[in-house]
């Protein structure tokens, strides 16, 4: 904000001759408007992605009338949504009916304070930033069971009593895998959290302590799939099962309130994926991490790197959308109580007991001793296990064993 | 215990057989036609809207009697001695006016049964398929014409008897 107040100084001398508030308001301003832009319309462009990719995926072509090869589909679509009437159907809460969209929405949109898009282009720098984005993030399950409960529908209330219970379980490991990285940076601010990844890709958090924090990554990433009701853990709006989960009765803008808040959900935890295993705004190389390679030093990419890997995770859950199917609820239980809770409490055991150890504090030479032999070891194991289950008799289902 | 390793190791491996496919998929070509701007290539002899050339009709009636849902409506009238006598193209003579003939395209059932019975072959179906309306009786069709051009030479005459209906002499014009 202080270097862009100093440019407009530069620039403008109308702006220059301005009171110091006001140009510490401007200057703020900026940024802040050119955030929300960004938040506020990346949605358009994730909804049309989507539709792309399910086409392609699925041999078709996906949106291809409204503007050149559908491009303004997501765009008609939002418009349409806009001037729709909003239904408000017999027996709703309505006090609750209107708050619900608007609580999933500030919970959606409220990461973004935090979320550090370059060395100097954030919105705060706070010293809780982790522990912030994970308590605020939960304000859109308040969200969503408040919308269950206010549209006095079954279904409705269904789907919010499942996203109730997806979210509470799936949380413990995602932030029992965020525990991990915390303890390796020693702080809760995510500028701290990437500035600890500095020096290139070897040092990202996904490659550090070798095979464990790969795990802890796909620990959080599936935990974060889960929060944003992503499939395979969409359970709180089966289409199939539940009409349309917790928004059934929703129309026109609220519809497209709740629409708007899965999507940025979407962006927010590849963004907080991206930032606490990926490096965040750092470029794999420090020679990249600026226009430098073409003679523009004074250009960073920072913002540039951030959005590419957050974008590259939501076209992995667009991925994995598009070919599993949707998880049964106690499977789903399976997964987060008996599969990520063991495996994200022995990372956090493991990590803070190498984090604490003098040895591997000291920079013992852990990958090439430790971490290679042990991720070969547990590859061979899977192997073989994924080997003998093929040879099993396996009848026309097995049940899972309590 | 060992179980349990068994379904997170198939879990993994099948979800990345399963992203494997997806990931195929993404670059294989769309089946998808786009349709007014792309259409298909029809086969011979498609089976669609009816059509039927009224020169050619003599008012035998017997594709009327062969259509399974009866949508084909013929009124004749004997055609007066007292005017010239005209001929189908296959050389058949006409000694029946036809008066009416109508096809209730929203009733046909495409199955083709009325043109093999038409000794003039006169009525086929065509490969023309749009012609949806937004109201029926746009869809029946009249056939009557009320100045037909006929044939009033027999176009068969000068051919030798033993081609008969085979070759299908040159038409000689009105």
């Amino acid at each position: 904000m202080e270097a862009l107040r100093t440019w407009l100084r530069d620039w403008s001398p109308v702006f220059a001759g301005l009171p110091d508030w006001a140009q510490l308001t401007l200057a703020a301003l900026v940024p802040a408007f050119a955030t929300m832009l960004f938040a506020a319309l990346g949605p358009v462009g994730y909804v049309y992605a989507e539709r792309k990719l399910a086409g392609f995926m699925q041999d078709r072509l996906g949106p291809m009338r409204v503007g050149p090869y559908g491009l303004l589909q997501t765009i008609a679509d939002s418009i349409k949504l806009l001037f729709k009437e909003a239904i408000y159907p017999r027996g709703v809460d309505k006090r609750l009916f209107v708050a619900a969209p608007c609580l999933v929405v500030i919970g959606a949109y409220l990461p973004f304070v935090t979320l550090p898009f370059g060395g100097r282009s954030f919105g705060a720098d706070l010293n809780i930033g982790v522990f912030y984005v994970a308590a605020v993030s939960s304000l859109s399950t308040v969200g969503l069971i408040m919308a269950g409960w206010a549209s006095n529908n079954k279904y409705a209330l269904f789907g919010a009593m499942r996203s109730a219970a997806q979210i509470v379980s799936y949380e413990i490991p995602g932030l029992m895998a965020l525990i991990s990285v915390v303890m390796i940076v020693g702080s809760l601010s995510l500028q701290d959290v990437v500035l600890a990844q500095a020096g290139g890709l070897q040092n990202w958090f996904l490659f550090r302590y070798f095979p464990l924090m790969p795990v802890a990554f796909l620990v959080f990433f599936v935990a974060g799939l889960a929060e944003c009701n992503r499939t395979p853990f969409d359970i709180p709006e089966a289409e199939s099962e539940l009409v349309a989960g917790f928004h059934t009765e929703y129309s026109g803008f609220f519809f497209a309130l709740f629409f708007l808040a899965e999507y940025t959900e979407m962006f927010v935890i590849s963004a907080l994926t991206a930032v606490l295993f990926l490096g965040g705004y750092l470029a794999p190389h420090e020679s990249l991490q600026t226009l430098a390679f073409l003679g523009w030093p004074a250009v960073g990419l920072g913002p540039v790197w951030l959005v590419a890997k957050a974008w590259a995770l939501i076209f992995v859950m667009m991925w994995l959308r598009w070919t599993l199917p949707r998880l049964r609820v106690d499977q789903l239980m399976y997964v987060a109580w008996k599969v990520l809770l063991p495996v994200a409490f022995a990372l956090v055991v493991v990590i803070g007991g190498l984090v604490l150890w003098p040895v591997t504090a000291q920079g013992f030479p852990w990958d090439r001793f430790v971490g290679w032999p042990l991720t070969l070891a547990a590859l061979l194991f899977l192997a073989y296990q994924a080997y003998v289950a093929r040879r099993a008799p396996v009848g026309p289902y097995r049940e899972l064993k309590a | 215990m060992s179980s349990w390793w068994r379904d997170v190791s198939q879990s993994l491996s099948s979800l990345f057989v399963g992203l494997g496919i997806t990931w195929r998929h993404l670059f294989r070509r769309s089946v998808t036609l786009q349709y007014p701007a792309q259409r298909w290539q029809l086969p011979p002899r498609s089976r669609m809207r009816l059509f039927m050339k009224y020169e050619d009709c003599i008012g035998c009636g017997q594709c009327a009697r062969a259509c399974p849902v009866q949508c084909i409506t013929i009124k004749t009238e004997k055609r007066p001695a007292s005017l010239p006598p005209i001929w189908a193209a296959n050389g058949q003579g006409i000694k029946l006016d036809l008066k009416v003939f109508d096809i209730d395209m929203s009733l046909c059932c495409y199955c083709n049964l009325c043109t093999y019975p038409c000794p003039t072959e006169c009525l086929y179906m065509t490969p023309e398929y749009e012609f949806a309306t937004t109201d029926l009786s746009q869809q029946l069709y009249r056939f009557a014409k009320p100045n037909a051009q006929f044939l009033t030479v027999n176009p068969k005459a000068g051919a030798p008897a033993a081609t008969g209906g085979a070759g299908g002499g040159a038409p000689a014009g009105a």
